[in-house]
């Protein structure tokens, strides 16, 4: 057994209403990301678990459940060490609350695929504490020692098969001191922790009945569409609302520096209200801003020294190498998409303020929201809503849409909820920046990598961002190069520059974060180095390989039940990658074929390991999601600019993956380490690369650029 | 103005004839069970059934409707389709189809309109009838599973009340 003493500081509160309430705070010593402190409260919502005199098991979420499944997969680290009974556990999205902070990052948040592993001994050891106390009621009222008891299944059995269940212990459980040290399982005795689980909140999806943020009601909720600057950096020179003031149900038009709100009694009060409105706007400095003028400078740049990342052991290598190949890649902004429009609902009461978000920032926003409403902090309430997707869209260290609802709201003095369109959501910014990579390569007369260049050039995402201090080192975000820098391929001479632009365009991290566009890069390059020295993809891999044993399993794995190497029907092809990201390693081979000269995937084999696999069912499903999100990028998505203007605007110009362009994924888990890695971004690196490198295997054309689906390729 | 049905209740809407259906459920009737996703009839969140026909709420105004049945994903349980949803709903719980779930209003209903004609669709008509409901999270893999799973058990009898038993997953591979 594995004895847990990590000093933390540990209180259990009075409980109430009949429950065991456990509250758990990390030491001190947990990292802070961020500068502005999240606020202490003391109040009985500060809890992971409530078990009910019912016997019914609640456990408090402290991460937003935006489709990836933490609703289920923190509930079974809970359950696992408690002993209950799976089927009357319950999930709750949990408030803004210091207690529920991150454990390596500080600040209460979702991101960097991290919910369970930063959870993986948090929640085992509160529900072994629960246990622990629960079996301790019950051997107070046999008076047997806690030796002589054991739980089981919702219930603590004693001496001569005595029993009481949990939810009869409840009370007197919750009145115990919490234990500072707990034993937690070994792997082997795991009843829950990899098995293959289903979800909690199915059933509430599938009947219209689970609540998002779009479909909160309040009494007397206004809802605000606001008119934004059509150009990045724009600001309000005049408007009239002399239409708008006509439109039945709209109630004001407020305005700020930066833009003008309308609300109505309903989003169609207000669309309509915001249709009528005209708006002269100052366009400010980026008028003029246009992806072809960004490109060609970030192309220009990429051929000049930048900053450096990493340099090579010797600079000439690459000038004496037998032969060089040269490489130019580009990807373009992205929008994050997802089928929840952004929204925020903000209701001022007196000194005080509610807001409900389906955030993934809550300790970033709930700061933030306070200060824009001129509130204390403690006064502010800020509630976790079920979001339809995020992407990291909803995790924005400027909390621009949380900010926006809280001006408006603190203006019209109404209950409000802010809503974009469609419209405004692809126009809105914050997107996955635009990217041009050079790469030039050296091989050795026997085709041997003996030096490579990377240049890098583009917007940084952490810059501006109160992360900044932390994260930028000597000049170089991570978030530009991870995955170039630190590129599992025994390259003896790896250089790498930096080229940090700055464009006007608000960005900011997409599934994936830098390996979205660097695994894209590393393994299309990696894949013409071989082609170039005559090798088989997966043995050029495997031979630089050396020193990452773990990727080299993958990669075989995800070779093997592809039947890489074996026939294909004519026309068809198959292309291999593998990415290692958030602490996981994901291999991917794509098989795809022309439809019309475009390129069409019909099947993905996926091997990964994300370490200890806590719900393959999830695991499963995160590596479709996270498939079918980079393909669609890789197809698909691009944001560009003209005039200042993005030239997008919905679903029929962004066009994103739809049914009949799903390929049959099929995925193989190999058995990792003794704790969970990242599960719900690794898998969506690899997958443009596999395919493009698919594409020359049929083809022998390479598709440098994202999106290349609308490429007529023969 | 229009008077029209939403699941079997009469209504007599006196707003604008122009509000879209989609904005008539979800404020003035409270089911917010369909969706708002894009507005212009290109991603299905707000799929209902119009006379029994899928149909984008987001683009359908109120005028159109006169005399019409509407039927929500609150209602579909209580329709002449209700044996269709009911498999359908299992069988997106069997096979645990859903992610951010903010789709899958939708997903069920073109899934009930599909298979309330066809329970034996094939891949080209599932890719038909579905390709309008877009899913950013990508389950399209299983809503295929899933939509093949409640046309076998609308063939073979009732549809099932709870979960059936679980479903194979990916079996660890011992390294």
């Amino acid at each position: 057994m594995k004895t847990v003493d990590r000093r933390q500081f540990l209180k259990a509160t009075a409980a109430t209403g009949g429950a065991l309430v456990i509250a758990f705070w990390l030491p001190q010593g947990a990292r802070r990301a961020l500068a502005q402190p999240q606020v202490q409260r003391t109040a009985p919502p500060n809890a992971f678990l409530r078990i009910g005199k019912d016997g019914t098991c609640t456990v408090f979420v402290k991460h937003l459940e935006f489709g990836q499944g933490v609703t289920t997969s923190l509930p079974m680290l809970v359950a696992e060490e408690l002993g209950c009974d799976w089927t009357r556990v319950r999930a709750e999205l949990a408030d803004a609350e210091a207690v529920y902070a991150h454990t390596a990052f500080g600040v209460q948040m979702t991101g960097g695929s991290s919910s369970v592993s930063n959870s993986w001994d948090q929640l085992r050891t509160v529900g072994a504490q629960a246990r622990t106390m629960l079996m301790q009621a019950a051997a107070d009222q046999w008076k047997a020692k806690l030796a002589d008891v054991r739980a089981e299944n919702g219930f603590v059995i004693g001496p001569g098969g005595k029993r009481l269940s949990y939810g009869q212990l409840a009370e007197v459980a919750g009145k115990l001191p919490v234990p500072e040290k707990v034993e937690l399982k070994r792997a082997k005795d795991f009843r829950l922790i990899g098995k293959p689980t289903r979800r909690l909140d199915s059933a509430d999806k599938v009947n219209g009945k689970a609540t998002f943020g779009l479909d909160l009601k309040r009494k007397d909720l206004h809802t605000a569409l606001i008119a934004r600057p059509p150009v990045f950096g724009g600001k309000v020179r005049s408007f009239n609302a002399d239409k708008v003031k006509l439109v039945p149900g709209v109630t004001h038009v407020v305005e700020t520096p930066d833009w003008v709100a309308v609300v109505g009694r309903s989003f169609w009060a207000a669309k309509q209200g915001r249709d009528a409105l005209e708006v002269e706007w100052d366009l400010g400095p980026n008028a003029g801003l246009s992806t072809e003028a960004l490109g060609k400078q970030f192309r220009e740049l990429a051929k000049t020294p930048g900053r450096s990342a990493k340099k090579a052991a010797d600079p000439a290598a690459i000038k004496a190498a037998a032969r060089s190949v040269v490489a130019e890649y580009e990807v373009p902004f992205l929008a994050h998409a997802p089928m929840e429009p952004l929204n925020c609902t903000v209701e001022i009461q007196g000194d005080g303020a509610e807001i409900w978000v389906g955030s993934q920032f809550q300790g970033v926003d709930h700061p933030a929201a306070a200060k824009a409403l001129g509130l204390d902090a403690s006064k502010v309430k800020l509630h976790t809503l079920l979001a339809g997707g995020g992407f990291g869209r909803r995790a924005n260290p400027a909390s621009d849409y949380v900010i926006e609802a809280c001006e408006v709201a603190k203006k019209v003095k109404v209950p409000l909820k802010v809503v974009w369109t469609r419209e405004d959501d692809i126009r809105g910014g914050y997107y996955r920046p635009m990217y041009v990579h050079r790469v030039e390569a050296g091989l050795d007369a026997q085709g041997r990598l003996v030096a490579w260049s990377h240049a890098i050039v583009g917007p940084s995402i952490i810059a501006g961002t109160p992360f900044e201090p932390m994260m930028v080192k000597d000049g170089i975000d991570p978030t530009s190069v991870e995955g170039v820098p630190d590129m599992p391929y025994d390259v003896p001479n790896l250089d790498v520059t930096l080229h940090t632009v700055a464009t006007g365009v608000p960005v900011l991290w997409w599934r994936s974060v830098g390996h979205s566009h660097t695994g894209f890069v590393v393994e299309t390059m990696i894949d013409e180095l071989a082609a170039a020295a005559g090798k088989d993809p997966v043995e050029f891999r495997r031979a630089l390989l050396g020193k990452h044993p773990r990727m080299v399993k993958v990669l075989d794995l995800a070779a093997s039940k592809a039947g890489w190497g074996t026939a294909l029907p004519s026309g068809r092809a198959r292309g291999i990658a593998v990415v290692e990201s958030f602490g996981s390693v994901c291999a991917q081979v794509a098989e795809v074929s022309l439809v019309g000269g475009k390129v069409r995937v019909h099947r993905v084999v996926a091997a990964f390991d994300c370490g200890l696999v806590v719900n393959p069912l999830s695991v499963e499903a995160q590596l479709q999601s996270a498939i079918a999100f980079g393909l669609s990028a890789a197809l698909h998505g691009k944001i560009t600019f003209k005039d200042g203007r993005v030239e997008q605007s919905n679903f029929h110009d962004y066009p994103v993956l739809r049914m009949s362009e799903m390929p049959r994924v099929e995925v193989h888990l190999v058995e990792g380490g003794d704790k969970p890695t990242g599960v719900g971004e690794p898998g969506t690196p690899p997958i443009a690369p596999a395919v493009a490198n698919a594409l020359f295997a049929l083809t022998g054309k390479r598709a440098r650029s994202l999106p290349f689906g609308d490429t007529k390729w023969a | 103005m229009a008077k029209f049905h939403v699941n079997g209740e009469p209504l007599d809407f006196r707003g604008p004839p122009d509000t879209p259906l989609l904005w008539v459920l979800r404020e003035y009737l409270d089911l917010t069970g369909t969706k708002y996703g894009c507005g212009m009839a290109q991603c299905g969140a707000c799929m209902v059934h119009v006379g029994g026909e899928p149909t984008r709420s987001c683009v359908t105004p109120v005028s159109a409707l006169e005399g019409k049945r509407v039927v929500t994903i609150e209602g579909v349980t209580a329709t002449s389709q209700a044996r269709v949803a009911r498999a359908v709903q299992a069988a997106w719980i069997d096979k645990d189809v859903v992610q951010c779930g903010y789709c899958q209003s939708g997903q069920v209903m073109a899934a009930v309109a599909l298979l309330g004609k066809n329970a034996s669709p094939t891949d080209a008509q599932i890719d038909e009838a579905m390709d309008g409901n877009i899913c950013r999270c990508g389950t399209y893999q299983r809503v295929r599973e899933a939509i093949r799973s409640a046309g076998a058990s609308l063939k073979t009898g009732p549809a099932p009340k709870a979960a059936p038993a679980p479903r194979k997953a990916p079996a660890p591979k011992k390294a």
